[in-house]
Parts: C-alpha cells; structure tokens; sequence
C-alpha cells in the first residue's frame, strides 16, 4: 500500500509548481491552469487525510471543491472574455491601465 | 471516528434570513425581465433586505446562541452583529448606487441581485461553525464581488479590476483550501469546537505542519482583508470598480474576513494565541504603515480611499491580537463605524461623477465650499471620522482598539498605530484643505438623488451620533460578543 506520506508529498509538490506557475508565468491562460492546480493539489491531499483518517469530511469537501472550481471558472473565463473586448491580450505585463 | 450527526428540516429555520436574501435576489432577476424601472428593483432589493434583518432580530433572539447542521452553522449574538453590517451594507451601497449605475449606463437588474447573493455569502461566512461552511460562504462572496467589479462591462478599467481581484482571489482561495486540508489532516475535523479540541488533546501544537496550515489560513483571509502583504490587489481593484461597489467591497469583505479571523483564531485556535499573535503583529505594522504612507502620494481619491481601507484594517487588527473578548469587541465596534464613514466618503464621490466628468481626481474638490457647502461640510466630517479626529464616531473606535491594544499589554503597538494615524492625518485633511481654502477652477455640478441624500443623512448622523454618544454602539457589541 502506498503510505500517506507520499500522497502528502504529491501534493505539495503540485500545489508548489502551481504557486510558481502564478508568480512566474506571463500568461493568463497558463495562470489560469496554476490555478486549477493547485486547488486540484489540495483534493489529493484531501482525500488521502479522508482515507487515512477514515472519515468522510474530506471527501465531501473535495466535491465542493470541484463545484465551487467549475463555477470559478466560468466566471474567471467570462470575465478574460469581457476584458479581451477591448485589450486583446493576455500577457500579464500588457494588463497596466490601474496602477500607481 | 466520525460521530454520528443528525440533520432535520427543522435545521433549515435558523437559515431563514439568508434564505430571505437568496429568494430576494432571485426574485430580483425575474422582476428586472418584466419591470423596466429600476427604482422599483432596488425598493424591493431595500424591502426584501429590512425582512431579512427583521428574522434575524425576531425570529430566535438576537443574542440567544444556537446550532444547526451538527454544529457547522451556528447563530449568536457575534454572527448576528456582523449580519447588522451586512444588511446596511447592502442598503447604503443600493441607495448610492442608484443613479450612479445610470450614468455608469450599466444599470441591470443582476447588479442587485448580485449585491444579495454576496451578502449572503457574508452572512454564512459570519455564522459557519466548520470550516467547510467557510469556505462555500467565502466562495459565494468572492464569486459575487468578482462580477459586481467588472459590472461596468464597457469601460476597461472595470474589466481589468474583475480581472485583477479574480485572479488574485482564486489564489487566496487555493491558500485558504490548502490551509484547511492540513488543518484537517491533523486534527481529523473541519469543525472550529472539534480542531480546538484536537489540538489541546493531541499535542500537536508545536507541530509545524499546525504551524503552516494556520499561516495558510490567515494569508487567504489576509487577502480578503487586503492586510499588507497580501494587498496588492486592493489599489487597483477599489480604483477599477464601479464606485458603489467600492463601498460596497471596502465594507463587506472586510467585515466578514474579519469575523471568520475572529471566529477561526478564537474558537479554533484559542490554544495557539501566542503563536498567531506573533504572525499577526508584524503584518499589522506593515499594514498600517504601508496603507498610511502611500495614500500620502495618491491623487486619484479612490485610490486614496483604498490605501486609507488598507490603513484602517492595520488598526481593526490590534483588537484580533489584543486576543481578548474585549479587543474583539473593539475590533467589531470599528468595523460598524467604518462602515458608515467609509460609505459616507464614498456617497460624497460619487455625487461628484456625472455625465463627461469622473470627478475622481484631488483637484476636483478644489473650492468645493464655495459652490456647495453642505456636500463639503458632509465631506469633512467624513475625512474628519476617518483621521480620528473627536467628536466624530472614527475617533472612537481607533480609542477603543488602542485601548485594548494596551490592556493587553501591547503598547509599543499602540504607539506605531497612533504615529501612523497621525501621519494619515495629512491625507486626509489635505482633501479638506482643497474644498475649504483653495480657490474653485472649474464649475462643478453635483449628481444628487433622493436615495443619496438618504443615504448621506443616515451615514453622517451616525459618524456624529456614534462619536457624541460612543456607548450606545459598544453596548450593543459588548452584548453581542460577551453574551
């Protein structure tokens, strides 16, 4: 059986390749994914502490996760779309109009 | 492992005045397809809001605490204050916008439908007992608050603050969730009562994973709160959005990412006190002196506004680290205060924004005085509130968090928050200085409405009331929070 550890391990990993791929990716769309990543990241954790610990608290909130990450992404994408009107771009560094 | 947890219908009744709001906004959504007057829409929004605020005084008592849902929502004297702000939120910032939407040409039924559904999500974060509740309330919230910036969908300044604050939110939120899953790990619960009992009886309190997953948590709440360094969004987004929703979110999220601080870090990790207190400090400091100081530097009034909003939750913080009930108190009492004289600031912008003319720049209140006295002397008791200066209600409500602050024994922290509040001082003032003793450059014309003046009656007699007659409101709290 693969010890939890390991599961624990996954998902740090994960969730760390997902904060750097926001800091460090000029990409909306690629920011997008980090994202999704490191939510994704946090239900593995989930649901390995929900076996480990056999009870089932996890497991209900991974699906809310997955719920609330779908709504999310339907408003993020609509809100890119919204924005793309008027400034086709989604490189980070050309997003400059607000700052100061 | 897991105790065996009954849920009835009957749970469904202490969730009455959230309900109330979901139907109201739904309703709103039918109603703008049929009614083309929006006047109409925002009376039934306010009327829809007052039932919602009768059921949650009437319906089971106020101060009375109860549980449903196996103890994940609960409702007491705490969550029920915080449920006050909310509503007055929701009806000063309906009341601001009306005619302002108009002249923004984004005036759509969904704008206060959405302004519901947000407070809604408010009211379950004020109430959730589990973090799991948590974290569906704050998402209700946020999702709502993504929109409501974008709102103005033809202007790209909007558009790139939705973006901004979704972007920037989402990350929080993958934070907060992170945060939880380790917090979960070890305790084997998501219930605040069950996490607290979990670490006083596992031991597992000087385990640094406890350690890591509290940061997390009080990061993706920072984020809501716009604590430095977690603020970078808030500038952008305040100056981006639709000016009513500025109110609306410099209030709101605030208030609630501070009542599920103070419900998470009291309840949940009350044996850790020690442990937070050290996170919480060196981000208050920061807080307060980067909002102080680079809204000396802003000429935009929004964006002023939303450094002066870092600033204040630096100030509303001492009382969370005071770590007492009473410093809690102190903090909630603050917060209702800032409500009034924020959105009272706030009204006063928007009154300047007409047809052709944004009316967000400094020098735009240059003479103000002189063409309209009343708007400018509404205006400096807001910016009066604001720096703290007595008899205005700011005054106390800085008073009572320093207080707490030093009865707790944190003095030195006292003393940076009074620096810093005088150092704000001048950006304040300096708002009053341009309407009061500068000559006026151009003709300006007010957008009044009746709901505004309304609204500013209200806002600026509360600043004046709670700052004559402080025990009014801190009795209130007091009773709230202590029982």
């Amino acid at each position: 059986m693969v010890p939890l550890s390991w599961y624990i391990v996954l998902s740090a990993v994960m969730f760390s390749i997902g904060v750097f791929g926001f800091l460090a990716r000029r990409n909306l769309l690629i920011i997008f994914i980090s994202i999704e990543l490191m939510l994704n990241s946090v239900n593995i954790s989930l649901v390995a502490f929900s076996h480990y610990l056999q009870s089932m608290r996890g497991q209900i909130l991974v699906f809310f996760v997955i719920t609330v990450a779908a709504a999310e992404a339907a408003i993020g994408l609509a809100i890119l779309i919204a924005y793309y009107k008027h400034n086709p771009t989604i490189k980070v560094d050309e997003i400059n109009l607000l700052k100061g | 492992m897991e105790m065996e947890a009954t849920i009835s219908l009957l749970d469904m009744r202490l969730l009455v005045p959230e309900l109330t709001l979901i139907c109201v906004g739904l309703i709103l959504m039918l109603l703008d397809l049929v009614v083309r007057k929006k006047e109409l829409i925002a009376a039934v929004g306010i009327a829809g809001t007052l039932v919602a605020m009768y059921g949650t005084y009437k319906l089971y008592g106020f101060y009375n605490p109860q549980a449903a849902f196996a103890g994940m929502f609960v409702v007491d004297g705490y969550s029920n204050f915080f449920k006050l702000i909310f509503y007055l939120n929701i009806i000063l910032t309906i009341c601001i916008s009306l005619k302002y939407m108009a002249i923004e040409k984004a005036s759509f039924g969904e704008y206060y439908a959405l302004l519901m559904f947000s407070s809604t999500g408010m009211m379950i974060m004020a109430s959730a007992a589990d973090l799991i509740i948590l974290y569906l309330g704050l998402e209700l919230m946020a999702l709502s608050t993504y929109i409501l910036a974008g709102f103005m969908r033809n202007q790209p300044r909007s558009n790139e603050a939705a973006l901004k604050y979704f972007f920037l939110g989402a990350f929080s939120s993958a934070f907060l969730l992170y945060g939880i899953s380790l917090t979960y790990g070890l305790t084997g619960t998501t219930n605040l009562k069950g996490i607290a009992e979990a670490l006083s009886t596992l031991s597992i309190m000087d385990n640094p994973i406890t350690y890591l997953g509290l940061i997390f948590i009080i990061v993706a709440f920072g984020f809501k709160i716009a604590l430095v360094p977690f603020h970078m969004w808030a500038p952008d987004v305040y100056e981006g959005s639709p000016t009513s929703i500025t109110a609306f979110m410099s209030v709101g999220p605030k208030a609630a990412g501070f009542a599920v601080l103070g419900r998470v870090l009291f309840d949940a990790f009350a044996g850790m006190q020690v442990q937070w207190a050290a996170i919480l400090v060196p981000i208050a400091v920061l807080t307060m002196a980067t909002g102080s100081i680079i809204a000396l530097a802003q000429t935009n009034i929004k964006r002023m506004l939303a450094y002066s909003s870092i600033a204040h939750a630096g100030y509303m913080l001492l009382g969370i680290i005071a770590g007492t009930h009473d410093g809690l108190t102190s903090t909630v009492n603050y917060l209702m205060i800032y409500l009034f004289m924020n959105i009272g600031a706030f009204a006063i912008v928007i009154m300047l924004r007409r047809e052709g003319v944004q009316g967000e720049n400094l020098d735009d209140y240059m003479g103000l005085s002189k063409s309209h006295p009343l708007a400018s002397a509404l205006m400096l008791i807001f910016m009066f509130s604001l720096a703290g200066i007595p008899p205005t209600a700011g005054f106390v409500g800085k008073f009572y968090v320093f207080m707490e602050a030093i009865n707790a024994g944190y003095v030195y922290m006292a003393l940076i928050a009074v620096v810093f509040s005088a150092i704000s001082a001048f950006f304040y003032l300096r708002v009053v200085m341009y309407m009061y003793m500068k000559d006026p450059v151009k003709e300006v014309e007010l957008t009044t409405s009746p709901s505004m003046s309304i609204a500013l009656a209200v806002t600026a007699m509360m600043v004046l009331i709670f700052g004559i007659f402080p025990s009014i409101l801190l009795n209130l709290v007091r009773l709230s929070i202590l029982g």
